[in-house]
């Protein structure tokens, strides 16, 4: 079976928006995911390495603000995020193992960029105090201009990088 | 009013509403195609700007709805959480996060999204973020410095501007219109396209547009509700119209001594003030704060009635216009200033001469409601201090 086409981008965005609105009405913060990845990554070394926590500032000041991911909102907003994309992959047949990957780009290397790009994302999000989701979309909503420039230098910065990542996505 | 956590839902229900949250993030960012790094990187490549109509849609929508929430008094905006500004930082990490955009395709949220669906490459990308975020962590002194430059709290885009709220979400509503327009035309021409709208689909985006201005339009307009009641506190004819509810130091005197668990005292006049001196059990809301979150509860219940004083009379009467346009509580103001007060129940009021029984009767009517209020102050001063507990050890055998 063939999977369904996309929602129509603005009425995707009007639901998104919405989904945001209500979340900074009932609760006064926005949508975010980065923070989730950081309270399992870094609560996992917290149980792992106890020692090696109280040596490292970082580690330590997390381990002392956070009750572990199971009390953390953003764990379970992830979560959600995890059902309801699988749901909307059944509704429009589109959930099924795959690799996607450019034409002159092995499946190898696509998992490796996969890989590097989060890297880079995920430590650009926690130097700039969250990613798309939470600094920036949810900065727009709210107006704040950390959030909003923050936006402007990823997605700057992806345009002055992507002429020389071309070969991974272009014909 | 908004938002509800915690006033009216704790933090621990706020988990649900996460879940809930995350559901139709999820299911939005899914139907949109962002589980598909073809298009996301589509926006840089020209060929596909879905992710900037998601974007500004979404983000024109939360921020005209906030806009709109709070003019009708749904929503303290003054509550809401703002992200912080440390310039630097967000600048290089934006730009890392841009690099780190390009390479692998996603974002964390889209990435989680892909991984959802089954898709390998999202999963890489979220094993690549932990890695990413635990390196951060390892390295952190190395980026200290940089992480906290230049921090300039949660500045707002139309305060850096110098604009209002609403000329900033006018500007930014344009912009995001315009972007849809231009995006259109450059997708129609890298992908050598000829887009056709039917008139249907004209109809539906033009009352989009218009839906989006006119929202705006309204709030700029129409007093919010703020500033209705602030009208009404100001309006003279309101003021005569009104029936106060007034007692003097005696009769006020008489209800803290009686009927303390009856009645909140208020006093609206500064800090300062209330610590150089205030009525017995008075507590300290100052005028400028009435609309504060803290307070509503106290205006909105119908189980003890305030009483108000003040120095200065017209303050007080503003404040029960005030508190009678918010909510149900029983008003009363004292008519007499905090210093009158002061003096007619100070502990060393002078007895009269013995010839004058009317003085003589207030006399005794006052001595006896300030032995009352001093007992009262001394018994209650306690309930705000810690509770010291006993430590009791269980001693067992085994």
């Amino acid at each position: 079976m063939k999977s369904k086409a996309y929602m129509n981008p603005y009425l995707a965005g009007l639901i998104l928006g919405l989904v945001l609105l209500g979340t900074i009405y009932i609760t006064g913060r926005g949508l975010g995911a980065s923070g989730a990845v950081k309270s399992v990554a870094l609560s996992s070394i917290v149980e792992l390495a106890p020692e090696h926590t109280a040596n490292t500032t970082y580690l330590k000041e997390f381990s002392e603000t956070h009750d572990g991911p199971l009390k953390d909102w953003l764990v379970w907003e992830v979560i959600g995020v995890v059902i309801g994309a699988f749901f909307s992959g059944v509704l429009s047949n589109r959930v099924g193992l795959q690799l996607e990957r450019g034409a002159k780009v092995s499946e190898v290397t696509r998992i490796g960029t996969a890989i590097l790009g989060g890297l880079l994302f995920g430590l650009g999000s926690q130097l700039g105090r969250g990613c798309t989701s939470g600094s920036a979309l949810s900065g727009m909503g709210v107006m704040s201009f950390g959030g909003i420039i923050t936006m402007l230098a990823i997605f700057g910065s992806a345009y002055a990088f992507a002429y020389f990542f071309r070969n991974l996505w272009l014909k | 009013m908004g938002p509800l956590v915690p006033y009216i839902f704790s933090n621990e229900f706020s988990l649900v509403i996460a879940l809930l949250s995350g559901i139709g993030f999820g299911f939005a960012l899914e139907q949109a195609g962002f589980s598909s790094t073809k298009k996301l990187v589509g926006l840089f490549y020209g060929y596909d700007f879905t992710v900037l109509k998601v974007f500004f849609t979404a983000g024109v929508t939360a921020m005209i709805g906030v806009l709109l929430l709070s003019h009708f008094g749904f929503l303290d905006l003054n509550l809401i959480y703002v992200n912080p500004t440390f310039l630097w930082s967000a600048l290089v990490g934006g730009a890392i996060m841009g690099l780190g955009f390009v390479i692998g395709g996603f974002c964390p949220g889209t990435s989680v999204c892909a991984a959802a669906i089954g898709k390998i490459d999202g999963l890489a990308f979220v094993f690549g973020s932990a890695i990413g975020i635990i390196i951060f962590a390892e390295a952190y002194p190395f980026f200290e410095t940089i992480y906290l430059a230049e921090n300039w709290g949660p500045v707002l885009m139309n305060e850096m501007l110098g604009m209002s709220k609403l000329a900033f979400a006018f500007l930014l509503t344009a912009i995001a219109f315009l972007a849809f327009y231009f995006t259109h035309k450059i997708e129609d021409k890298v992908s050598k396209r000829q887009s056709n709208f039917s008139k249907k689909k004209i109809i539906v985006y033009i009352s989009g547009i218009s839906l989006a201005f006119i929202t705006l339009v309204l709030i700029t307009i129409t007093p919010s509700k703020e500033e209705v009641i602030a009208q009404k506190i100001e309006d003279p004819k309101i003021q005569q119209n009104i029936i106060f509810n007034e007692v003097d130091s005696d009769a006020l005197a008489f209800e803290i001594a009686n009927n303390y668990y009856k009645i909140n005292v208020i006093d609206v006049r500064s800090p300062e003030e209330y610590e150089a001196y205030h009525l017995p059990m008075a507590i300290n809301i100052p005028f400028e704060e009435l609309g504060n979150r803290e307070w509503h509860k106290v205006f909105t219940q119908n189980l003890k009635a305030n009483y108000f004083y003040a120095d200065d009379e017209s303050l007080v009467r503003k404040t029960y216009v005030w508190a009678s346009y918010l909510g149900n509580s029983e008003n009363f103001i004292l008519t007499e200033n905090s210093k009158t007060f002061k003096e007619k129940f100070s502990t060393d009021i002078k007895m009269p001469n013995e010839d004058l029984k009317s003085e003589m009767q207030i006399y005794n009517y006052r001595k006896d409601l300030i032995i009352k209020m001093n007992i009262l102050t001394e018994s209650l001063k306690n309930l705000s201090a810690p509770i010291k507990v006993k430590e009791v050890k269980i001693q067992g055998g085994c």
